[in-house]
């Protein structure tokens, strides 16, 4: 018995009126873990009761500390009649089970009830005695540490890199549940969410598991995801990166900070214990792939054809980097391969540890400095499902009894049955593995899964960005296989140290394939930095962009939006049609995006992450990625518009006119995004020149490179330009819809990366947000043409609402833009975003030689110059210590914001000012003095700009569903949602608060699901959110604290734990 | 195709204050964004007209959800649901509260009650206040004055207590509250010319020197619920009671002569207006003593500042005497009374008198 949980229920504020009589109420507490229940005393006739209770102590096992989340539900008594639920509160337990994370969580809880939204709130303090149990065989993993955030976490340093960690559990739906029809929609709610908070507590226990076997410490890149199969059940499945993380010691945490990832990594020891077993498990045979490319539309026909058979639909396509200009497809990189073979070894090699082996695979997309060798492009694959249902044994269902929820795990259990969810997500791992080997490489990196539903049709997706990586980092025996193999083809590259001595920021860029042998046709050029080695002519990865890359301007967020009009089908047929779609889809997908890319005069593409949804009569895909740049890589040739039918004047004049446009477009994305690259002269391409001449030469040219003047159009008549043929009207509307994307407002930038190429000035300003939008199609006769337009102005609508949104915060860049669509009925489209606006000092990074003390002085001036400038920074810093008078920082800041027009300009800074008009009043006001409630921070990035993280107390993995049969009185839909998001928000911050922390770091939204009725005036929304509660100081503090006493005091900045009252 | 469902949530809950204005001035959406297009805030920010609906109703949207909030300002704070920044808190509190000069005036010294809010439509006929904009006030009124009406203590500090509004909002509020519980009649057509400012500076002084608050020191040990009268929001009966002795100095007429006579002697050669206001002396005088008093009877204090104006202003405005020579007048006439040997409520005369003289010279004014 390793465990005892402890729980005092403080007091209750904000209570509703539960009895009309006294316009009071008179509630009580019942405190539940696993199948024991306390209950505090009624506190009578009070909105605001004062329990004060004693501690209720829970005496269990660990594995139960993991699984169970602690449920307390406010009641309100009732002599005569049931007592009435007033709402809930799901506290996870699993953050005070490690000892670095939080000691205790203490603090106010939103009383959360599915019908009603929060209802008041509830103090609570919770804590945990461990017990050391050295047990071998346990089933607990407590200490093992969860990040969400995808990269090392700030405050550590990664030792080993184990690698690849998998898992899934599956249970049966309580919303289908025969016993769903008797019960009250509350009740089913509830049921739901403690079956799904009971479901990941497990899955993360036995992900835990599996990371203990592999000798690590810690996930990181943790991503969980639910998979709604409605009648089939309901699959919770986890992947994530397993690694041995050292925590860096106090002083460490008090050097200068850097908010890129940290620098901290240089160091590493090399592993000196590889286990030499490991050796020879890896796949270390020479490639056998048949690995060819082909006209799609064939390959796929035979694939489905035989489909029909098995029902296992799978198309299996590759998406490599690189291009083929003249022969016209850019999809040359379809690759498919036989995956029998893989199959089998997997066979051969069932167990657990060794299979994490056979999927070399990274959920990082940032790493730390030398781990990421090459980089091949982007590997897919996607396959299509028909769901039955999972055999649940029948002792599920008995609901009251907690442990009658005796979960599924698939493997365990039913391990004969050939259709589970584990091997189908095998299948496309093993998919995903060979292509990744078809490019060279012996390691996929940015790796995600993710899937579509709709009905009984299923859509499995992973990608990732294949890769070389630098084995120092790693356990893994497969990987150095792999490398030799690598190296074999390749004499003359071998040592880690030669690559060390290349000029930083280029070997990401070079091939990592046999060039002899490519799997894809591709137009390979010598690097553009060091002349040395092979690199394609276009770079598509779904990696951040490495810290070292050197790129030239800006990047920019570049979209794909595709529809396709499908028949309504039944079953297989339907599976049989949308497998036919797909790789049509991913070839019109890759077609825009390789457009739009080549329109903003840009060549290579990070984060890309493509969604494929599925509806009941269409699919939608929509790919999102941020261009950039690269140095390494030759300048993007221009875009030619070819006509089809020659000798007709005023065609030809229209193409003309339509080239025109194009290259005016081109020019003018250049300028926007500041690409000017040094110009190279046509001879030194494709021959490679001694290493010093060309340094030097490098380094020359890019210091001209400011005052050159630019010469746009060079390279257009040189280099292969990208060819669109324009032979009928959709080819036209193709063209058309490339030049409606409007760029953003002067002085607005967006990325889905973690942060903009080419800015590096954030203030500590940060706004995130999440915007939702459903659309009807109004028109019964839609044609995809229609269709494209629709979503096309969705989509861009909806940046432009964002951009106007936040114009108080110009200069601004939007930063992990993330776009979720999907199709909750027949003409509806929903689409979700969630991102971060951040606002950057223009004026400063013209300033990049500045002294480290210069730096944070200006940091410090900065954070006061926030506090006049934008009302929305909570006013948590501390004024005194800033030397700086604010009134001449204000207008230093007011003139540099030059992009924007004068007269906004004065809008925004006297609108933003308190010091203006209508706000010297409110000075006297004593709401300033007194504000009890803790500010919490939000954002999908690992960081906090201008702040250090102290401390990571663990992972925040909520789950909540609301239903409303009163939509109409809610404000409808958008009322409704609106509230329910706000609400979440709530949710999220007051258990980070709660913990200690005062932000939430890699926050995401994974799951928005919304369904309406109406004609019976109801709703219901389920959302599914997960981040790391952090604890940050912001760095002016940091730098105070560090001078007066240089000790490792961890207090959060805005004291967002504690609150008075 | 058209937006079924279209909303923003940001972690920190955004507030634009020019529609915060709109929609607290109850605009409806369209009429809103029809004034901020000719704002020529698209011009600004290239935006289209779809993005400033949306970006209206996403607003409207949120601040109807913080009405709620807003009825009680202590839980605006203590929320976890919207995170706005102190500094937004305390404007959304202040601009909701605030209410418009030609609104007070309609409903000050009225009935809080649900009769008159069926007169909502006509006030806001008369003074151009949407209707919607009425209401909110007018709850507000009502709000505040259901909160505060039966609280001990000082009547605008409990008011910026429990609604969290500036000094000068909550001294406001007081004064909405005072005249409403006292019934004040202040829509006649004589007392029309009176600002808000007037009447609400006439409160102030009435609650600091009419009430029973007012006397210094509270009763040592106060019964719990036997107490009567609100410290602040009634005036002290006892002292409407005292009032009645005052009557002496107009009744007995030796005591209005020699007071008459010593007025006069003081301000001879001082006053433009002398020969009027000797001539006007015991006019003017009976009207004031006797305006304090018949105060015990409810139906005279609701008609105070009738009486003050027909009693007292207009005979002096018809005369046209200036400002500053009814200041000297007001000034010597109540200190006389302190010459008068045989009158014996110096401190009731002077309780009285110092609130009254700084009311006239406020109310006298065209």
């Amino acid at each position: 018995m390793p465990g005892k949980l402890k729980v005092k229920i403080v007091a209750g504020r904000h209570l509703p009126v539960m009895d009309r009589a006294s316009d009071l109420t008179d509630a009580f507490v019942e405190v539940k873990f696993g199948n024991m229940t306390f209950k505090t005393d009624v506190y009578h006739k009070s909105l605001n009761p004062q329990w004060n209770s004693e501690w209720f102590k829970f005496e269990v096992d660990d594995e139960d500390l993991q699984d169970e989340p602690l449920q307390i539900t406010v009641l309100d008594h009732d002599t005569y009649s049931a007592n009435d639920a007033i709402g809930k509160v799901y506290i996870d337990i699993d953050p005070l089970l490690y000892s670095e994370a939080a000691t205790v969580i203490s603090g106010w809880f939103p009383i959360y009830d599915t019908i009603h939204g929060i209802r008041g709130e509830i103090n609570v303090v919770v804590k945990v005695d461990l017990f050391n149990d050295l047990n071998r065989f346990r089933q607990s993993s407590c200490g093992v540490k969860f990040f969400c955030t995808t990269s090392i976490p700030k405050c550590y340093r990664a030792v080993i890199i184990h690698g690849f960690v998998e898992e899934l559990v599956v249970n049966e739906d309580p919303e289908y549940q025969w016993i769903d029809r008797i019960r009250t929609p509350r009740a089913s709610n509830e049921a739901r969410q403690r079956l799904i908070s009971l479901m990941s507590g497990e899955l993360q226990r036995k992900i835990g598991l599996k990371v203990l076997e592999m000798r690590g410490n810690a996930v990181v890149g943790y991503l969980q995801c639910f998979d709604l199969e409605g009648e089939s059940g309901l699959v919770v499945r986890a992947i994530g990166t397993a690694c041995t993380l050292d925590k860096l010691s106090s002083t460490a945490a008090f050097l200068p900070a850097c908010n890129s990832p940290s620098k901290e990594m240089k160091e590493i020891p090399f592993n000196e214990d590889p286990n030499p077993n490991t050796h020879s498990s890896g796949p270390s045979t020479p490639l056998k792939n048949q690995t060819y490319s082909f006209s799609p539309s064939k390959s796929y026909s035979r694939q489905s054809s035989s489909s029909d058979t098995d029902l296992s639909l799978t198309p299996k396509t590759g998406m490599g980097s690189g291009s083929a200009g003249k022969e016209g497809g850019p999809f040359k990189a379809l690759l498919r391969q036989q995956t029998q073979s893989a199959l089998e070894q997997r066979g051969g090699s069932p167990h657990r540890f060794c299979r994490n082996r056979e999927f070399p695979f990274f959920t990082l997309t940032a790493f730390p400095p030398g781990f990421l060798v090459h980089v091949g492009g982007v590997v897919s694959a996607r396959s299509v499902k028909l769901l039955d249902r999972i055999h649940n044994p029948a002792f599920v269902g008995i609901m009251g009894n907690t442990r009658s929820y005796k979960l599924l795990d698939w493997n365990s259990f039913n391990s004969d049955e050939p259709e589970t969810r584990d091997a189908w997500w095998a299948e496309i791992r093993q998919e995903i593995k060979s292509h990744a080997k078809a490019l060279g490489c012996h390691a996929v990196v940015g790796y995600s899964e993710s899937t579509s539903i709709c009905e009984e049709v299923c859509i499995l997706s992973a990608s990732g960005t294949a890769a070389v990586l630098n084995p120092r980092f790693l356990q893994d025996g497969t990987v150095e296989g792999c490398l030799e193999q690598r190296l074999s083809w390749q004499p003359g590259f071998f040592s880690i140290g030669q690559e060390e001595n290349l000029p930083a920021g280029c070997g990401f860029c070079h091939i990592p394939y046999d060039e002899l042998n490519m799997p894809f046709p591709a137009h390979l050029t010598y690097c553009y930095s060091c002349r040395k080695q092979k690199v394609p002519d276009v770079l598509f990865t779904t990696i951040d962009l490495p810290t070292d890359a050197t790129v030239i301007g800006k990047g920019c967020l570049i979209q794909a939006r595709l529809c396709r009009l499908k028949k309504k089908a039944q079953a297989e047929a339907n599976a049989t049609a949308i497998s036919n779609l797909l790789p049509f889809m991913e070839y019109e997908v890759h077609t825009q995006l390789m457009n739009k890319l080549k329109l903003k005069g840009m060549n290579a593409l990070f984060g890309l992450r493509i969604q494929i949804t599925v509806g009941e009569n269409m699919l939608m895909g929509l790919a999102s990625a941020t261009g950039v740049y690269l140095t390494a890589l030759p300048t993007p040739g221009g875009i030619q518009i070819a006509g089809k039918t020659p000798n007709d004047g005023s065609y030809e004049q229209h193409i003309s006119h339509m080239q025109k446009k194009i290259n005016d477009t081109i020019a003018k994305n250049k300028e926007l995004y500041e690409i000017n690259p040094p110009e190279i002269p046509e001879e030194i391409i494709g021959s490679p020149i001694p290493e010093p001449r060309q340094r030097s030469r490098l380094l020359r040219s890019q210091s001209e490179s400011s005052d050159e003047v630019i010469e746009l159009d060079l390279s257009h008549g040189k280099k292969d330009a990208f060819v669109l043929e324009i032979d009928d009207t959709d080819a036209m509307e193709d063209v058309h819809s490339l030049l409606t994307d409007v760029p953003p407002p002067s002085g607005f930038y967006s990325c889905n990366t973690e942060i903009m190429p080419g800015i590096n000035n954030w203030t500590s300003e940060i706004q995130m947000f999440t915007s939702v939008r459903v659309s009807r199609l109004s028109n019964i006769n839609l044609t995809n043409q229609t269709l494209n337009k629709n979503f096309n102005d969705l989509c861009e609508n909806l940046l432009k609402s964002l951009y106007f949104k936040l114009r108080s915060m110009i200069p601004c860049c939007l930063c992990h833009v993330n776009f979720t669509v999907s199709l909750p009925e027949d003409e509806l489209i929903q689409v979700t975003v969630t991102a971060v606006a951040i606002t950057f000092d223009k004026h400063q990074a013209v300033q990049t030689t500045k002294t480290h003390v210069e730096k944070s002085l200006q940091r410090a001036s900065t954070d006061n110059e926030e506090l006049l400038q934008f009302p929305l920074e909570l006013c948590t810093d501390s004024l005194g210590s800033h030397p700086f008078s604010p009134a001449k920082e204000h207008l230093e800041s007011a003139s540099s914001n030059s992009g924007i027009p004068a007269a906004q300009r004065a809008v925004s800074v006297e609108k933003a000012s308190p010091l203006t008009e209508g706000h010297f009043r409110q000075r006297s006001a004593p709401a300033c003095a007194n504000s009890t409630v803790g500010v919490v921070k939000m954002t999908p990035l690992s960081f906090i700009p201008g702040a250090k993280i102290t401390k990571y107390l663990g992972i925040i993995n909520m789950f909540f569903i609301r239903e409303t049969t009163s939509l109409r009185e809610e404000g409808g839909v958008s009322g409704f949602l609106h509230a329910f998001i706000a609400e979440v928000f709530a949710m999220v911050r007051a258990h980070v608060a709660a913990l200690g922390g005062n932000a939430v770091v890699s926050y995401i939204m994974k799951q928005c699901v919304f369904m309406e009725n109406p004609n019976k005036n109801q709703a219901q929304c389920l959302i599914n959110v997960s981040g790391d509660a952090v604890i940050f100081v912001r760095e002016s503090e940091l730098e105070i604290i560090s001078t007066q006493q240089p000790i490792a005091s961890c207090q959060p900045a805005c004291g967002g734990g504690e609150i008075a009252t | 195709m058209t937006n079924e469902l279209d909303i923003f949530v940001g972690n920190t809950t955004l507030i634009d204050e020019d529609v915060y204005r709109l929609w607290l001035d109850g605009y409806s959406v369209s009429d809103a964004v029809g004034l901020r297009v000719r704002s020529g805030i698209l011009e600004q920010t290239g935006a289209t007209a779809g993005v400033l609906q949306s970006d209206t109703m996403d607003h409207y949207r949120t601040f109807h959800m913080l009405e709620r909030l807003l009825h009680t300002p202590p839980k605006l704070l203590h929320q976890l649901v919207f995170q706005i920044p102190p500094s937004r808190q305390a404007l959304l509190i202040e601009r909701y509260y605030a209410f418009d000069e030609a609104f007070v005036r309609e409903v000050l010294g009225k009935k809080l009650s649900k009769g008159t809010k069926k007169d909502l439509d006509d006030i806001s006929t008369k003074t151009g206040v949407t209707l919607k904009s009425c209401r909110r006030q007018f709850d507000n009124f009502k709000r505040v004055f259901k909160v505060v009406e039966e609280m001990r203590g000082s009547l605008a500090g409990n008011i910026q207590q429990h609604f969290l509004l500036s000094d000068r909002l909550a001294r406001d509020y007081a004064a909405v509250v005072f005249f409403a519980n006292n019934r004040f009649e202040t829509g006649k057509k004589k007392l029309q010319y009176l600002t808000f400012g007037d009447l609400a500076f006439c409160a102030e002084l009435m609650i600091q020197n009419w009430t029973p608050g007012a006397v210094g020191e509270q009763p040592p040990d106060p019964p719990p619920y036997s107490q009567v009268d609100d410290m602040d929001v009634d005036l002290d009966k006892e002292f409407l009671q005292d009032l009645k002795e005052l009557k002496v100095l107009v009744a007995d007429k030796d005591l209005l002569d020699l007071h008459k006579s010593l007025v006069c002697t003081a301000l001879r050669g001082k006053l433009s207006v002398f020969p009027e206001m000797e001539a006007n002396f015991k006019n003017l005088s009976r009207g004031l003593v006797n305006i304090a008093s018949k105060l015990t009877h409810t139906k005279d204090v609701r008609d105070l500042f009738v009486d003050l104006v027909e009693k007292f202003i207009e005979p002096c405005r018809s005369d046209r005497w200036p400002l500053n020579d009814v200041r000297l007048f007001l000034n010597q006439y109540s200190a006389s009374v302190h010459s008068l040997d045989g009158f014996r409520h110096q401190a009731l005369w002077d309780r009285y008198m110092v609130t009254l003289r700084s009311c006239l010279l406020r109310m006298y004014h065209d």
